[in-house]
C-alpha cells in the first residue's frame, strides 16, 4: 500500500477497525462457528462459608441458639453446602467452642453438606465423633502466614493434614482443602503463583476433592487472579478448584467474574458479607452470598439458590449481631425505594 | 516491592497504613508481572471523575463553595484527566449547584485537565461559557418513563432541546459530552431494550457529541446485561466513543466495568470515595468509588496517570468535611483511625 495516504491506510487497518467495531470480530468468528464471547458456566455452586469463616471474624461471641438458627435458615435457601464450624482448640478460636453442640444441633436438609474444618487428627475424630460427614483442611501459600496462623511450616502442615486426609479415606469422609493467601499475603505481600500452585496440587494429590483459593486479604485484582489460576489449572483440574474471594478492595465480584470466565464453577461466599478481615481493622473480608448470587442470577447463570431468602438469613444474623449488613444487595431491597 | 509514596493524610495511623502502603504496592507490582492478562483489555483507560457534580448533588449536605473548589483542586493534583466541574442548571432545581459561576472562578485549571460542566439547556450552556467553561455535557435517557418523570418530556423532546445546545457549542468550538440514563434498568420501566439505548446513543453522537457515557442509573446491571447493551450499542457508535457510568447500587459496578474493558471500552466515569447516594434507593449507594476503579485498573497493569494515594487524600478530605464514612473499600482497608 505505499503509495496510499496514511490517513487512509489507517482507515483500513484491521486493528482499527476491530478497535471500533468490536462486534466485527465476534460476527467473523461466528461465521466461522467460534464462539468469541467468554463461555460461563451453567451452573455455579455456592459454598457458604457465613456460619464458620464469617461468625470465626466477628467480635460477638455468638450464642449457639443463633449459630443453629442461622444454619437452619441458610438450610432453607436452596444451598448445598454450609460449613458449620470448626473443630479447633477453643483456646485459639472460642467463636468456634461450642462446634460438637452446634453439629449436633442444626437440621441437617436433605441434600445439604455441612462441612467443617479439621485443622489435625484430634479435630478430625471430634468432628467425626459429634456426626461430621465432610471435613475441610487449610494450607497456606505463604511460609509466614503459616507459622503465624498454626504456628508451623507448610510442610509441617501438610504432614497433619495427610494424617486427616488418610483417616478420612478410610472412614469416607469427603476432605476439602483450602489454600489461603493465594494472591498475597499480609507478611510476605505479592505470593509467587508458583507456591500456590504447589500447595494446592500437593493437597489434591494427598486426596482432596476440591481445592479453595483463598485471597485472604482481598488484594487480588483479575490481573493477578487470572494469572494464579493459569498456574494452578495446569496440575489441578478446574472442576476441581473454586475461589474464596475477598473484599476488602472491593475486587471480589471481579474477581470473582474473572475466575468463572476461566471455567471455575465454585464460588465460596457469606451470607451478608460476616466476618471482618482480621488483617485490616475495619475493613471487610468475606465476599456477600447475596451480591454474588445477584450477578450469577443477572448473567443467567442457575446456582439453585433463593436470593429472598438469604437475604433474610442475612437479616436475621445481622439483627442479632446488632450490625449493618455488608451486602449491597441487602442494603438496596432495604432501601427506601422513593418515586 | 516497589517504592511507594507516603500517605500524608492524618488520620491515617502506623501499622494499618505501612500495610496500606504494601498493599498499594502489590497492585503495581502485579501489574508489572501482569502480562497482557484478560488480552485485549486496553493499556490506557481514561477515567471520567464525577464526584464534585453528580457525586456532591446527590449528597444531602450543602457544600460550601471554597470546599467544592479545595476538592477539585485536589483532584486536578491527583492526575485525574477529566474532572466534572459544576452544573448550570437552575439553583431551584439543584441548589447545590447554586454556586456554579464561583466555582468555575475560583479553580485552579491543571493545564491538560479537562473541566466538563453540565448544560441542560441554551440558557445554561450561555451562562457555563460565560463562567469560563470550555467543555460541557448533555443528558437523555433510554427510558420514556425516566425523562418524563425526570425533565418532564419525552425522549425526543429532550434531544431537540439539546439542538440548539449542540449548535451553539459547534459555534463557539466547546466539545459536547453525551449521557445516556437508564442502560441497564430504569426504576419505573424496569427492563430497557438495548436497542433503545442504542438509538440514543446514536442520536448524541450524530449531534454531535465526541463521547457518549453509558449510565446504569440505578446500579441493577450485571455483567451478562453490559455485554449485551454495549454489543448492541457499538453496532450504532463506535466504541472508542463509548464510556461507561455505572453505579454500584448492587455492587456490580467493578465486575460491569470489567466486562465493559473485554468489550473494548477505554473510558469509565466514577466518584472520588463514591460520592452519592442513589436518588431512588434512600440509603443505597450510587457512583463506584473512583479509588477502587483505579485499584482493579492498576492491578490489571492498566495506565491511568492517576497517583492513588494523591485520590485518596482528596477522598479523605472531601469524607470528613461532609462527616461521612468513605463508599470505597480501598479507601477503608487503607485508612485506618
Amino acid at each position: 500500500m505505499g503509495n496510499v495516504p496514511t490517513t487512509v491506510k489507517h482507515c483500513l487497518s484491521n486493528e482499527q477497525l476491530i478497535r471500533d467495531y468490536p462486534w466485527l470480530t465476534r460476527w467473523l468468528l461466528e461465521e466461522k462457528g467460534v464462539a468469541a464471547n467468554p463461555e460461563y458456566p451453567e451452573f455455579v455452586k455456592i459454598v457458604e462459608v457465613g456460619p464458620r469463616d464469617g461468625l470465626q471474624n466477628e467480635k460477638e461471641i455468638v450464642p449457639t441458639g443463633v449459630k443453629i438458627q442461622l444454619i437452619d435458615l441458610l438450610s432453607g435457601t436452596g444451598l448445598s453446602v454450609i460449613e458449620a464450624t470448626s473443630f479447633v482448640s477453643s483456646k485459639w478460636v472460642p467463636q468456634m467452642a461450642d462446634h460438637t453442640d452446634v453439629l449436633r444441633g442444626i437440621e441437617r436438609a436433605p441434600h445439604v453438606r455441612y462441612p467443617v474444618l479439621t485443622p489435625n487428627m484430634q479435630g478430625f475424630q471430634d468432628a467425626v465423633a459429634a456426626g461430621a460427614t465432610e471435613v475441610a483442611v487449610f494450607g497456606s501459600a505463604s511460609e509466614t502466614f503459616s507459622k503465624h496462623n498454626i504456628n508451623c511450616s507448610i510442610d509441617e502442615s501438610m504432614l497433619r493434614f495427610e494424617e486427616v486426609i488418610n483417616s478420612a479415606k478410610e472412614q469416607n469422609v469427603p476432605v476439602r482443602g483450602y489454600v489461603s493467601c493465594a494472591l498475597g499475603c499480609p507478611y510476605e505481600g505479592p505470593i509467587d503463583p508458583a507456591k500456590v500452585t504447589q500447595v494446592a496440587k500437593r493437597l489434591y494429590e494427598l486426596g482432596c476433592y476440591e481445592i479453595s483459593l483463598g485471597d485472604t486479604i482481598g488484594i487480588g485484582t483479575p490481573g493477578s487472579m487470572a494469572k494464579m489460576l493459569r498456574s494452578v489449572m495446569k496440575v489441578v483440574p478446574s472442576n476441581a478448584l473454586a475461589v474464596h474471594c475477598h473484599d476488602t478492595y472491593g475486587q471480589a465480584l471481579a474477581n470473582i467474574l474473572t475466575a468463572l470466565q476461566m471455567g471455575i464453577s465454585v464460588v465460596d461466599s457469606a451470607v451478608a458479607g460476616l466476618g471482618g478481615c482480621p488483617y485490616a481493622r475495619g475493613s471487610s473480608g468475606n465476599v456477600s452470598t447475596e451480591d454474588v448470587l445477584y450477578m450469577l442470577a443477572g448473567m443467567g447463570i442457575e446456582t439453585g439458590v433463593d436470593l429472598a431468602k438469604v437475604i433474610e438469613a442475612g437479616e436475621f444474623i445481622c439483627n442479632a449481631l446488632s450490625r449493618k449488613t455488608n451486602s449491597k444487595v441487602a442494603q438496596a431491597r432495604q432501601a427506601k425505594h422513593c418515586d | 516491592m516497589a517504592a511507594v509514596t507516603v500517605m500524608r493524610f492524618i488520620n491515617r495511623r502506623t501499622l494499618s497504613s505501612t500495610m496500606g502502603q504494601k498493599y498499594l504496592a502489590f497492585s503495581s507490582a502485579a501489574a508489572a508481572k501482569a502480562a497482557s492478562v484478560g488480552a485485549g483489555l486496553p493499556q490506557r483507560v481514561k477515567i471520567v471523575e464525577v464526584g464534585p457534580r453528580d457525586g456532591l448533588q446527590n449528597e444531602k449536605t450543602i457544600v460550601p463553595t471554597d470546599t467544592k473548589v479545595r476538592l477539585i483542586n485536589m483532584l486536578s493534583e491527583s492526575g485525574l484527566p477529566v474532572i466534572e466541574a459544576t452544573s448550570f442548571v437552575s439553583p431551584k432545581w439543584v441548589p447545590q449547584m447554586a454556586d456554579q459561576v464561583e466555582v468555575m472562578r475560583d479553580i485552579q485549571r491543571k493545564p491538560g485537565v479537562s473541566y466538563p460542566v453540565l448544560t441542560p439547556n441554551l440558557k445554561g450552556f450561555q451562562a457555563a461559557v460565560k463562567a469560563g467553561a470550555s467543555e460541557v455535557a448533555i443528558f437523555g435517557a433510554a427510558s420514556e418513563l425516566f425523562s418524563k418523570k425526570n425533565i418532564n418530556c419525552s425522549v425526543d423532546e429532550s434531544l431537540q432541546r439539546f439542538d440548539e445546545v449542540m449548535k451553539a457549542a459547534k459555534e463557539a468550538g466547546v466539545p459536547v459530552r453525551g449521557y445516556v440514563s437508564c442502560v441497564l434498568g430504569c426504576p419505573y420501566e424496569g427492563k430497557v431494550p438495548p436497542e433503545r439505548v442504542a438509538h440514543v446513543a446514536k442520536r448524541l453522537y450524530a449531534m454531535g457529541c465526541y463521547e457518549i457515557s453509558l449510565g446504569d442509573t440505578i446500579g441493577v446491571g450485571t455483567p451478562g446485561g453490559m455485554s449485551e447493551m454495549l454489543e448492541v450499542v457499538s453496532r450504532e457508535v463506535p466504541v472508542s466513543a463509548l464510556a461507561v457510568h455505572c453505579h454500584d447500587t448492587y455492587g456490580q459496578a467493578l465486575a460491569n466495568i470489567l466486562v465493559a474493558l473485554q468489550m473494548g471500552i477505554s473510558v469509565v466515569d466514577s466518584s472520588v470515595a463514591g460520592l452519592g447516594g442513589c436518588p431512588y434507593a434512600q440509603g443505597a449507594s450510587g457512583n463506584v468509588a473512583t479509588e477502587d476503579v483505579v485499584y482493579m485498573l492498576h492491578g490489571l497493569g492498566i495506565h491511568t496517570g492517576v497517583d492513588l494515594s494523591k485520590l485518596m487524600d482528596a477522598g479523605a478530605f472531601i469524607c470528613q468535611t461532609l462527616n461521612r464514612k468513605t463508599s470505597s473499600k480501598v479507601a477503608q482497608a487503607t485508612c485506618k483511625l
